[in-house]
């Protein structure tokens, strides 16, 4: 049984309380004598606040308390952080705002939070919100991602809007590499500001004990034990040991939900404050407002290429929007998650990146799926694109004349990657694809008088976040390791801990599997605990394709530790040494010999150390009781996922629309432990970066009013969008971690805009920017076409 | 949402008498409702008028289809009787918002609203429906009196929409992208006396193309649109679709109308 | 203030509510049927459609007042004696859930489908879902469900 668990398309053993209503989200949980919070939002995208005036509202029916900026410093509860320390490249520290979970001087978004008010229902908060007059003075506003540099600075002492200027790369060499170059081609490309929209908007209940000082915040987490250090040791709120953060099952992240939030800290701070349980729910319109965006990227991109087609330098750079605030991961994602990836999967010698990141009054943007290789990904994807066209060369071609062939391969900028094969998965989508019978498809499809496209995207990430050392050496305030706790209990089954937090990725059954592989215990006696900062070890959570590279490898290494422990009370059970035992498929065999323990009998022994037959104890000197074990893993490298995108389009000319007719796929994901799972992570990422190729775009108007806050305005993709994706792999697997798996939450959405991209600009032979929605298309053909008749 | 008081009518005459300046008639309920949770509308009292079985029914006649003003989205989708009178009404009420949306919205309550981007509007003005009230008739030309109005006065109810049978017509919507509500639609109806074109979406309210109409009158084919020009001066324009572009979705959409008329 | 009576997945229910309280809150708050679910304040996401006498609907845009009378069957009701619904079946083994937020909606509009059309192409299915958002899938799973459920059923 046990070595096929691995590999294994295993049905889910967590589907079963989600397709009968029986999940537990934040939402669903009701406390006794709960009170409801409504947040009062600011309305302007900048403006100084001149007064708060709560009176008419605190004497409304049913409000308990209302709490505003004031009170935040009154309380002396901290600012949220940026947990990612840029240090620019004249050596100065990036610059930030102060961030007050409530603000008291000044509102810097659409949505900032100014004030919560706290009443006995959802309807009297709200009624009562309406009582709240704040006097703003409103303030210009800067919205503009590109022209942010040179407008009226937000904020006293950061200059420019300037978080940092930084720079990666080796400049000189890469200078050099241009000097010699037969050709340079230049490309300007935006990449587009999305909201994540996970479909469980966020929620939060805040619950205190006066009696025993615990404070516990239910909230929609994917990463809960970060939570509960930030809100203790930055926001002061509670101290860590008393204070629970639970993230019972989370509809969805995205990223989205990896960071603490304004309402996370407000919601615990006032359930302490008022000692009554005080529960928010976020609407679908304070999302779009407040959640983080992802993306919104400007750069200038430059690919140095020799005359036979190989790729000499590389020159980029970035203007990055962080939004209203550095949030918690946002530093990180334009730079160390981005530039490294830059070079996507090409032996490029010499390349250099340069990223402002700039402040405006919009929501902060942080980590979206992917969180900087999406970009980094677009911008090699299409520059190799706009090569290939302009030296006339066939765009696959063009690419597999500039794969890396050798392992493992020192990038010029940062990365060691350990192992792969391009040519295997670009040779095996351009054939899955049927890139053969491309010209005859586009011929059939302009006898139909529409334009038909094909577009290629190979790419590479880093995954498998972090080597601790590593991220920390360049900013990083935690280190990135994982942990798990393996316990047996006295019956035989099984309580495995993790620090990973799953919202949907699945782990209750890929990590069971790998428990199951591993101690040969069958998947129902193994119960997966995660989302709980009383029940687990300290974890760092889920994002960056890490949960199954690192967390899973935390509890691979426990396993063994179990292994161990019990090859000794085996041995020792077994009047054997424990060089002499072996394990397999859950037993502990004397080698030669039919002499053996199962596991179950071990696990039993331990709780039960009393006489067996002859032996007094089954446990050796010094071998304490109990059959628990914890592991804390530390991955030695980043994992190294890549693989190779095909879409096709057509394109209806009178109308501008685009159908993604057929779309492609092969990645290399390492060892997959249960396909299933893998593919169903490829189709989700694959629709949200279809979504950002052609739909989705959040839009601030020029005075900082966000107009796509809503689904009437934001364009979700949605069934009737998508072709059948067809999802094939190739497997090397990655030598830095124990189960050689190298992560597959994010591929789809790294891969997908570009090949997207460039299919839709070969159907119609002009650049666009994404989204390319059909009145952009429609206008790029109608441009094409007046400017023909111009030249005739 | 507000409070309100919710009355069941069970008569027309029940519903007009409970009605006031602060009450509202609801029906499918599905802008409404999201109006009032989103607090952009509130009122004293909410007069729910689809347990009226008066406004319910279709009657078929050699000259018209009459629908019952609470008649479902769905309900029209599917009729036999309506298909083989105006396929294209079941066209349009099979589009409109999703599968949901059609179970519950109703007819009398789309065209009350008036949504400039909502379908039946231009089925009334392209196939001369007549407004059946609590009052009186009224012709769908005079009763589309600008964005979110009607010629309805207050506390006059919808009672049931009479459309003439036209030769042959047909409906095309281009949805807007995220709303998926008309960000164009067209509605082409070929009656004896000339082609009648109405465009939603497109304008502040429902309108008549005019250009369209000569062109097609005078040689009823997806051909004798290539050359019209849409004044694009006075069309929409926003995130998601400039004038022009409307102007130019009005002519492709026309086109297909006329291609599937039947 | 109102009385209202309903069925919900076979049982009789009389509750007093305010007239202005919606379906999906009379479910959630009321019933502690925390199956239905509210994702969004437009009517579009569809986690909260439940079946009303049979047809889908959004439960988030419909008062409770309004359907007094009715038979109500929300996801919690949807599986017979312990034995899920072919519907949910499919979903688990094609593996058509991940964050399991949509789901319940996505499942009441699929079980509607299949009482419209028995045998629904991919392309009506997915025609079908388009009031259905799901943001974890990318549909692919769930359109395979859905034509698994109208083979078994």
């Amino acid at each position: 049984m046990a070595s096929s668990m691995i590999g294994s398309r295993v049905e889910r053993t967590e589907d079963k309380k989600f397709i009968t209503g029986k999940g537990r989200y934040t939402a669903d949980i009701t406390l006794h004598g709960q009170t409801y919070a409504f947040f009062i939002r600011s309305p302007h995208a900048r403006a100084k606040i001149k007064k708060v005036d709560i009176s008419k509202a605190l004497a409304a029916p049913g409000v308990v308390t209302i709490l505003t900026g004031q009170d935040i410093i009154k309380d002396k509860i901290g600012g949220l952080i940026a947990g990612w320390k840029i240090v620019s490249k004249d050596g100065t520290d990036m610059k930030l705002p102060a961030h007050p979970p409530l603000a008291h001087d000044q509102v810097n978004y659409v949505g900032d939070h100014v004030a919560v008010v706290i009443a006995e229902s959802l309807e009297e908060a709200r009624n009562a919100a309406e009582l709240v007059n704040v006097d703003y003075k409103v303030l210009t506003a800067v919205v503009n991602t590109a022209s942010a540099m040179t407008s009226e600075a937000i904020y006293e002492g950061i200059d420019k809007n300037l978080c940092f200027d930084w720079e990666l790369g080796d400049k000189a060499k890469t200078e050099e590499a241009f000097a010699k170059a037969d050709r340079i081609v230049h490309l300007k490309l935006n990449n587009n500001r999305l909201v994540p929209n996970a479909m469980e908007p966020r929620a939060s209940i805040g619950e205190y004990n006066s009696s025993t000082d615990d404070l516990t915040l239910y909230t929609t987490s994917q990463n809960p034990h970060l939570t509960r250090l930030v809100i203790s040791a930055f926001n002061g709120v509670h101290p860590e040991h008393k204070f629970r953060v639970v993230a019972p099952d989370v509809g969805g992240g995205f990223g989205s939900k990896i960071y603490p939030y304004a309402e996370d800290v407000v919601i615990a701070y006032a359930a302490k404050k008022i000692g009554r349980p005080v529960k928010w729910v976020c609407e679908r319109t304070d999302s779009f407002l407040s959640d983080c965006h992802g993306r919104d990227h400007v750069t200038e991109a430059e690919l140095a290429v020799r005359k036979d087609g190989i790729v000499t330098g590389l020159r980029v750079n970035t203007i990055a929007n962080l939004g209203g605030y550095g949030s918690l991961f946002a530093t990180v994602t334009p730079t160390y998650l981005y530039a490294p990836l830059i070079v996507g999967l090409y032996n490029i010698p010499a390349a250099y990146c340069n990223v402002k990141a700039v402040f405006t009054n919009t929501a902060p943007v942080d980590a979206y799926r992917g969180a900087g290789r999406p970009e980094a990904t677009y911008l090699i994807e299409r520059i190799m694109d706009q090569a290939a066209n302009e030296m006339g060369m066939d765009r696959a071609e063009f690419r597999k004349k500039n794969f890396i062939t050798a392992f493992p391969h020192q990038q010029c900028l940062v990365h060691n990657i350990d192992s792969g094969d391009y040519h295997a998965h670009f040779n095996k989508a351009l054939e899955l694809a049927d890139y053969k019978g491309f010209a005859k498809r586009k011929a059939d499809s302009a006898a139909k008088g529409k334009l038909r496209g094909i577009g290629f995207s190979t790419y590479i990430e880093a995954c498998g976040i972090a080597p601790s050392s590593v991220v920390m050496s360049i900013g990083a305030g935690v280190g990135l390791w994982e942990s798990a706790e393996v316990r047996f209990n006295a019956t035989g089954n099984i309580s495995v801990f993790t620090g990973a937090h799953s919202h949907g990725q699945g782990h209750a059954t890929t990590f069971a599997q790998i428990v199951a592989d591993k101690l040969g215990v069958p998947m129902a006696n193994i119960d997966l605990v995660h989302g709980d900062t009383d029940k687990g070890p300290f974890g760092m959570g889920t994002y960056g394709s890490r949960s199954l590279a690192v967390g899973g490898s935390a509890i691979s290494k426990a396993c063994d530790k179990i292994i161990d422990k019990g090859k000794r009370v085996a041995a020792h059970m077994l009047e054997s040494t424990p060089d002499e035992i072996d394990f397999k498929d859950g037993e502990f065999i004397v080698r030669n010999s039919n002499k053996k323990k199962t596991i179950g009998e071990i696990a039993f022994a331990c709780y039960l150390p009393g006489t067996y037959g002859e032996i007094k104890s089954p446990l050796p000197a010094g071998v304490e009781p109990g059959l628990k074990e914890t592991a804390f893993y530390d991955p030695i490298n980043f994992s190294f996922p890549s693989g190779s995108h095909v879409c096709e389009v057509e394109i209806d000319q009178d109308t501008g629309v685009t159908k993604v007719v057929k779309y492609s796929c092969v990645d290399d994901f390492g060892t997959l432990i249960n396909p299933m799972i893998v593919e169903g992570q490829v189709h989700g990422g694959l629709a949200q970066g279809i979504g950002q190729a052609l739909y989705e775009n959040a839009y601030y108007d020029e005075t900082g009013q966000l107009v796509t806050a809503s689904y009437m305005d934001y364009a979700m993709p949605r069934a009737d969008h998508f072709p059948e994706f067809k999802i094939e792999y190739t497997c090397t697997p990655a030598t830095s971690n124990p189960l050689g798996v190298k992560g597959c939450g994010e591929a789809g959405a790294i891969a997908s805009p570009p090949a997207v991209m460039n299919a839709v600009i070969d159907a119609i032979g002009t650049d666009i920017s994404m989204p390319a929605t059909s009145e952009k298309v429609w206008q790029a053909l109608r441009t094409k076409v007046k400017s023909a008749k111009k030249a005739a | 949402m507000k409070s309100f008081n919710y009355h069941s009518a069970s008569t027309v005459a029940e519903a007009t008498g409970l009605a006031s300046k602060a009450s509202a008639y609801l029906s499918g309920g599905m802008t409404m409702i999201p109006s009032m949770k989103m607090r952009l509308a509130s009122y004293k009292d909410v007069i729910d008028v689809k347990k009226i079985k008066q406004l319910h029914g279709i009657k078929v006649s050699s000259k018209s289809v009459t629908i019952g003003a609470a008649t479902k989205h769905a309900e029209v989708a599917q009729s036999k009787e309506i298909k083989k009178a105006i396929p294209a009404l079941c066209t349009l009420a099979g589009k409109i918002g999703d599968a949901q949306v059609r179970n519950r919205g109703t007819l009398g309550g789309s065209i009350a609203n008036n949504d400039p981007t909502a379908c039946y509007p231009s089925a009334c003005l392209a196939l001369n429906a007549i407004i059946h009230t609590s009052e009186r008739k009224i012709e769908a030309a005079k009763f589309f009196t600008g964005m979110f109005e009607t010629a309805l006065k207050k506390g006059e109810l919808i009672v049931a929409v009479e459309f003439s049978i036209p030769e042959k017509s047909s409906y095309v919507k281009f949805p807007n992208p995220a709303s998926r509500y008309a960000m164009v639609g067209v509605f082409v109806a070929k009656h004896k006396a000339g082609v009648q074109v109405a465009v939603t979406g497109a304008k502040a309210g429902i309108y008549r193309e005019k250009a369209i109409e000569q062109a097609l009158d005078k040689n009823f084919s997806e051909k004798a649109l290539d050359n019209i020009i849409i004044d694009s001066s006075d069309l929409n324009s926003d995130i998601h679709a400039s004038a022009d572009y409307r102007a130019s979705l009005i002519i492709s959409s026309a086109k297909q109308a006329v291609a599937h008329c039947k | 203030m109102k009385s209202v009576t309903l069925e919900v997945n076979g049982k009789k229910v009389t509750k007093t509510i305010e007239d202005h309280l919606l379906l999906s809150s009379f479910i959630r708050e009321q019933l502690n049927l925390t199956g239905t679910h509210v994702g969004c304040d437009t009517s579009q996401c569809g986690a909260c459609v439940v079946h009303v006498d049979g047809k889908s609907v959004k439960s988030c845009t419909l008062l409770a007042a309004d359907i007094d009378g009715s038979a109500v069957t929300t996801i919690e009701g949807l599986s017979t004696n312990g034995e899920l619904h072919p519907m949910q079946a499919a979903f688990k083994k094609h593996h058509g859930l991940q964050c399991g937020f949509c789901t319940p909606g996505m499942i009441m509009s699929s079980v509607d489908l299949l009482n419209n059309n028995k045998n629904p192409s991919d392309a009506e299915i997915r025609e079908w879902l388009e009031g259905n958002i799901c943001r974890c899938t990318g549909y692919q799973n769930i359109v395979a469900a859905v034509k698994e459920a109208a083979q078994n059923s």
